[in-house]
């Protein structure tokens, strides 16, 4: 029976996941994690690579399904809701792919249309108006008749992130939106991400495992480790963690709780072995 | 011997895992049909590059499989001085046999290892996923149309096939090898049956679509989303697609041709 504590926090969270457990074969990802997304805020999840992040989105897209917990959406259970409940739910949902997932037979201008074609009736000069707009506001317009292929990675991400918000979602995540991109692409969706979140209310997001970038644009960050969540906080809570493992990832230093070696046989043991 | 028979039973239990995941997902297919009306720009746009794009290659498969087959059959013929007959047995042959299995296996080469490329690759680069969380379903808006492409396409180019062939070994036998050109034509009319051979020979090539067009996307949208995995897929089409095929049509020969 749910409290009015409980209420009211649901109020401001606008995904709730709760001691949620996931594993693939026999490989556990993650072992009872608690997140709270709030509303109109950017919140980073950070970790090591292969660490579950990109499947606690999947989680909350209703695309991976937790084998125990629950994944509260907008105060509806994503794993509870018919496959219309969860599109419906998905229309109000952004999602920008690490590979920017565009339709690659399909021109800049159409993809970004794409959204507005397949849920909407509007005619096609509004349709213009709202592609321009999106595309306008990635800084893209003038790209607009440009194939997938004919753009660069960080222009590529752009034109999702402008099909990502075509539908006017209540909010998006991003998955690894800085990897691989140069320092000025680096520096446009950073500007990009707050931006978008602040003018448009939005509730941001992110995957990633750089540091300096999301820190500098987040309001919360949850950092999790062998399929927990070892800490969360403010970015300046975050830099002045005590948790070894904290530091050792906000520094980015070789060795610490996360060895620089994979786990070998003792090295004099295995020398000697070889030479016999 | 105790692992040769542990292998063989896990590769059954494989073999029939994914005959039963295939066989849901046709079903997943089937059961978007209506929606495909309002996608039918859709439909077409595939039928275009499943169907007319492969009409290149069958009209000169065609040709050449008719013309050979003139040559071939009127040496035989000559030998019992029935080289009238050239017409109806290249007919038959065409019509109940080489034109719907070659087409098939035509089309699993051309059309089928496209669309189980082009459906790996947007798995692979997340084009599909995207298209989920779009809340657009993909095996509608995807799949679909390109496997109701295939199916439409099959009988279509097998006619066609069949039709150049027919002319193929028209040339070579009346207009190199000087068979009479009206009984070419009359006995062909004469011994063709439009019921048993050529509409068995329809059916032929519609189950031959229905089969392949399932395999090529099942291929694609269950690959292994990696370069990798999608090149698998796409040689798995191809030559499960051969094995379907050659082995269908032998059930289908002997349940309408055969006296057993």
């Amino acid at each position: 029976m749910s409290t009015e504590k409980d209420d009211r926090d649901r109020g401001d969270a606008l995904v709730r996941i709760r001691d949620v457990h996931f594993s693939r074969g026999s490989r556990s990802i993650l072992e009872g994690v608690d997140i709270d997304i709030p509303r109109g805020k950017v919140t980073t999840i950070m970790g090591p690579s292969g660490c579950g992040k990109t499947t606690l989105l999947k989680l909350i897209g209703g695309q991976l399904h937790p084998h125990s917990g629950t994944v509260l959406v907008d105060g509806e259970d994503v794993n509870a809701v018919d496959l219309d409940g969860l599109y419906r739910l998905r229309k109000r949902m952004g999602m920008l792919f690490q590979s920017g997932a565009l339709f690659t037979h399909l021109s800049v201008f159409e993809n970004v249309a794409f959204p507005l074609r397949e849920h909407t009736e509007l005619p096609e000069s509004m349709i213009r108006t709202l592609v321009l707009m999106k595309l306008q506001a990635v800084g893209l317009r003038g790209a607009r008749d440009l194939m997938p292929a004919e753009l660069s990675g960080g222009m590529g991400r752009r034109v999702a992130l402008a099909r990502a918000i075509a539908l006017d979602p209540m909010m998006i995540m991003y998955d690894e939106p800085f990897t691989g991109q140069d320092p000025i692409t680096v520096g446009v969706i950073m500007q990009l991400i707050r931006m978008l979140n602040d003018s448009l209310g939005l509730t941001s997001i992110i995957v990633s495992h750089d540091v300096q970038e999301v820190c500098a644009i987040s309001d919360q960050l949850y950092m999790i480790s062998d399929g927990k969540v070892v800490e969360q906080g403010s970015p300046q809570q975050m830099r002045e963690s005590e948790s070894e493992w904290v530091r050792q990832f906000m520094h980015a230093t070789p060795d610490g709780p996360v060895p620089f070696h994979y786990p070998a046989e003792q090295y004099s043991v295995d020398m000697f072995e070889a030479e016999n | 011997m105790l692992t040769w028979f542990q292998s063989l039973g896990r590769s059954g239990l494989s073999f029939f895992e994914r005959l039963g995941r295939a066989t849901i997902f046709l079903i997943e297919i089937l059961a978007g049909l209506p929606s495909l009306f309002l996608h039918f720009r859709l439909l077409v746009k595939e039928l275009y590059s499943v169907g007319v794009l492969s009409m290149a290659i069958i009209v000169i498969s065609g040709l050449t499989v008719g013309m050979v087959l003139g040559l071939q059959m009127y040496n035989t013929l000559a030998d019992f001085g029935t080289e009238e007959s050239l017409g109806p047995v290249v007919a038959l042959s065409l019509v109940r046999e080489l034109g719907p299995v070659l087409t098939a296996l035509l089309f699993a080469g051309r059309a089928g290892s496209a669309l189980t490329a082009e459906i790996g690759l947007m798995k692979a680069t997340d084009q599909l996923s995207g298209m989920e969380m779009m809340a657009v379903d993909p095996v509608k808006r995807v799949v679909l149309p390109r496997y109701i492409a295939g199916v439409i396409s099959m009988p279509l180019l097998a006619a066609l096939f069949s039709m150049v062939g027919i002319l193929g070994s028209y040339f070579v036998g009346v207009g190199l090898l000087g068979v009479d050109d009206g009984a070419f034509w009359s006995q062909m009319q004469d011994k063709v049956d439009l019921t048993s051979d050529v509409l068995n020979g329809v059916v032929k090539s519609f189950v031959f679509g229905v089969v392949s067009a399932w395999i090529a996307v099942y291929e694609g949208y269950d690959a292994v989303p990696t370069t990798e995995g999608v090149s698998r897929a796409t040689t798995r089409t191809v030559v499960h697609t051969a094995f379907a095929v050659l082995g269908l049509d032998f059930v289908l020969t002997a349940l309408m041709f055969g006296d057993v």
